[in-house]
């Protein structure tokens, strides 16, 4: 197994969380994972990324052309990160519509739940739904539920699925 | 067991591991989380061991150091910028050398991403004459840690890990040790031709330390220099070290060189084991150099025409070595096609002060009461006052205020005395803010200096400062007052302003201008206090939601002028609305908008 996962949003819509979820998953199903992340200055609101690589990596970062699947939480930020996609790859985007790409409203979804700022699990579950990542949902159900702080973890994993149930519709 | 570690807290795990009985450390991207790690497991593990946010490096660095003297292992990191603000203990300890294990902790920020420079500390440690590791992954560092103070207590000498952005924030599995009580200082023995060595005396300790660094070489440069990657029949070689050494790694393997290149890997970059690292790679018909950022190990190795790297211009000269950065220079090394990648379609979103951020106001208000002002300014969150027009010089920690002071010197002497606000965080202050304030009022400077005080260290993801009670393990220490230490420096006109309140601080602004401009006026300051919105310890009162009424006529001034994340215009009807999820009801733009058209609901 080797994947190379893009995450890309605004600093403060939960790229990080998005990160560690996927990297504990991967650590839990005995997989090598590296990821690099974005700290610092970017966060305040600027385009932020984290690049994480499955398999038999020693680099945490991407080059162009190399993700194999990518996870978009701000349209915007996508524009300056999306050389990194393969062409083979698969990029899930947090957006009322897309032409080329799957898409999901997260912001609204999670706007509509009460917990706007939970729109990266929404669309991890819609992710999810696709099944191009390396881990299956009940895997990241399990991590998430395991590493979510205690207040928020019920609504984490509502957001969750509710993005999983999403794409079972569509 | 193995845990998914970010790169700085294995890091600070390998402290705990090998016995460091003391940390200390200034916050600064990318080794902020080294200490908050340290201090959360050594608690964690009911360690006694103890950790510090200092209020500067230098002092970290000295302070760490005595306990070294004393014969218990310590540790200071910071930032490379920071490795500057050390440097002067940093070089003379080299000279003294230490007694229990001392590791320096100087994280590179190639790139550069939140740094003013790209500086390679790998640089300053052989200006220093101290040994430097270079780990290229979270768990290379860790294990690092044990290395270095083995070193360091072998020869008495201080030794330097060497991270880089990618490797302290980078996630990986690391193996977990045992936390072992750490080392206990065995006490301090005097020597004072050692400790406290006159210029006769240094003479000799230099003489000492050129015979511990060629020991070091002979021991470890062998030991640290391993071969990653490479058939019989590779007739290049790559030598590299640090995370540039795993990205060319990955590249080797995508690009399928890996029989026709040997990668080695370089663990201690200097000293260099000049004759054993020639011995292996001068057999190879090509010879390239890859690491960040100078060309340390390059400079090292007497062998010129045969090898590449930095200095003959095959690896460029100043950026990160980011994946695609290397492919063109491997590729070009092998004589492969160099393939130009197009440039990204959109530029990326530019940093901003949150929504609610008191800094926020307080720009505003300063940009609005002296439009003709001068504004230096200093490092921090605040520094993002540049997309307000209220920042006008960004240098290093502190500059702020000798720039100020310079500022109003150069226009004294045409005869010239525009408004001067040289702004500061709370954080910064402290850091290297009271000397150039005690410089600037005892030379007889005129400005207004503005403190932005936000009671935490908020860019770095808000470490205490010593304006608060806590303490960086949560034991309550002694808040040292800001306004009695402003008071103490001289300055004469002091006030202190709410800047939500864009009325009170545009008040205050011009009673200060007016006392700089009085006769005997000089150096004059208002703490703009009001806490971060990002501090968990800071408890905001609910406040009711503001919204944009029909009066609102699209003039853009709470989007262009005031620059809140909050605000944006409707796509269609050009008009401001606001984002509800990101509003922190501040208020601040009830009082911006020319139209009366935002109130609260």
């Amino acid at each position: 197994m080797k994947m190379q996962i893009g995450i890309t949003g605004r600093g403060g819509q939960g790229v990080l969380f998005l990160t560690r979820i996927l990297s504990e998953t991967a650590l839990e199903m005995g997989l090598e994972v590296i990821a690099s992340e974005t700290h610092g200055m970017a966060m305040r609101g600027g385009s932020v990324i984290s690049t994480l690589k499955v398999g038999a990596f020693r680099g945490p970062l991407i080059g162009s052309g190399r993700a194999g699947v990518m996870l978009v939480l701000d349209p915007g930020s996508y524009d300056t990160f999306s050389s990194l996609l393969s062409e083979r790859g698969i990029a899930f985007l947090n957006a009322a519509s897309s032409q080329a790409h799957p898409h999901i409203d997260a912001t609204d979804l999670a706007a509509k739940m009460g917990s706007p700022l939970m729109s990266n699990l929404v669309l991890l579950g819609f992710a999810l739904g696709h099944e191009r990542l390396f881990c299956g949902y009940s895997q990241v159900e399990e991590m998430t539920g395991k590493i979510s702080p205690s207040r928020f973890r019920e609504a984490n994993l509502r957001a969750l699925k509710l993005g999983y149930s999403a794409i079972k519709k569509t | 067991m193995k845990k998914i570690l970010l790169g700085n807290e294995a890091i600070a795990r390998g402290l705990l591991e090998n016995g460091c009985s003391f940390a200390a450390s200034y916050p600064g991207t990318p080794a902020s989380e080294i200490l908050s790690s340290f201090v959360q497991m050594a608690r964690s593990a009911e360690s006694p061991a103890m950790g510090e946010w200092s209020i500067n490096e230098k002092v970290a660095f000295e302070t760490a150091l005595a306990v070294s003297y004393s014969g218990g292992r310590a540790a200071a990191s910071m930032k490379q910028v920071g490795l500057n603000v050390a440097c002067d203990p940093f070089m003379s300890s080299a000279y003294t050398g230490v007694k229990g294990g001392f590791l320096v902790i100087s994280a590179d920020d190639p790139g550069p991403h939140s740094s003013q420079t790209e500086q390679d500390s790998r640089m300053m440690a052989m200006m220093a004459k101290v040994p430097v590791l270079d780990p290229s992954s979270p768990r290379e560092a860790k294990e690092m840690v044990q290395l270095g103070f083995q070193i360091s207590e072998e020869f008495e000498i201080p030794v330097m890990l060497r991270p880089t952005t990618r490797v302290c924030h980078s996630r990986q599995g690391v193996a977990l040790g045992e936390i072992p009580n750490p080392s206990v200082a065995t006490g301090f023995l005097k020597d004072p031709q050692r400790w406290a060595a006159t210029p006769r005396y240094r003479l000799v300790l230099h003489k000492q330390l050129n015979q511990k660094i060629e020991a070091i070489a002979d021991k470890y440069g062998k030991k640290s220099f391993l071969k990653i990657l490479g058939g019989r029949k590779a007739s290049r070689c790559i030598l590299s070290s640090g995370v540039a050494l795993a990205h060319t790694y990955d590249l080797l393997k995508e690009l399928r060189l890996e029989d026709r290149i040997a990668l080695y890997q370089v663990k201690m970059p200097y000293p260099l084991n000049a004759r054993v690292v020639l011995e292996k790679i001068s057999p190879y018909k090509d010879i390239l150099i890859i690491e960040e950022t100078d060309p340390v190990m390059e400079m090292q190795l007497a062998m010129r025409g045969r090898i590449r790297g930095r200095m003959d211009g095959s690896i460029p000269p100043q950026g990160e070595l980011v994946p695609d950065v290397l492919e063109e220079c491997i590729r070009a090394f092998v004589g492969l096609t160099v393939e130009k990648r197009p440039s990204p379609a959109g530029k990326p979103r530019r940093p901003t002060l949150c929504p609610g951020c008191p800094h926020r106001a307080a720009f505003y208000a300063i940009r609005q009461t002296f439009p003709d002002g001068i504004y230096p300014s200093d490092i921090g969150c605040y520094t993002l006052g540049l997309n307000l027009g209220a920042v006008d010089t960004v240098l290093c920690m502190g500059a702020t205020i000798s720039q100020a002071a310079g500022f109003y010197h150069a226009y004294r002497m045409k005869g010239e005395f525009p408004p001067i606000v040289a702004t500061i965080g709370d954080s910064t202050f402290y850091h290297a803010g009271l000397p150039p304030l005690v410089n600037a009022v005892h030379n007889g400077a005129k400005f207004i200096l503005v403190l932005l005080d936000n009671s935490t260290t908020a860019m770095t993801g808000n470490q205490p400062t010593p304006g608060i009670e806590t303490l960086a393990d949560g034991r309550k220490g002694k808040a040292v007052s800001m306004e009695e230490l402003v008071k103490a420096s001289g300055v004469k006109s002091l006030s202190v302003v709410d800047p939500y309140s864009l009325e009170d601080m545009t008040q205050a602004l011009k009673e200060a201008d007016r006392a700089c401009r009085a006769e005997n006026g000089g150096v004059a300051a208002i703490i703009s206090r009001h806490p971060c919105l990002m501090d968990v310890g800071a408890k905001e009162k609910k406040k009711e939601r503001v919204e944009i009424s029909d009066d609102c006529i699209g003039c853009r001034v709470c989007i262009d002028d005031f620059e809140c994340p909050a605000i944006e215009a409707d796509p269609d009807t050009g008009l401001a609305r606001i984002d509800q999820t990101l509003c922190s009801a501040c208020g601040v733009c009830i009082q911006v908008c020319p139209q009366n058209a935002i109130q609260r609901k």
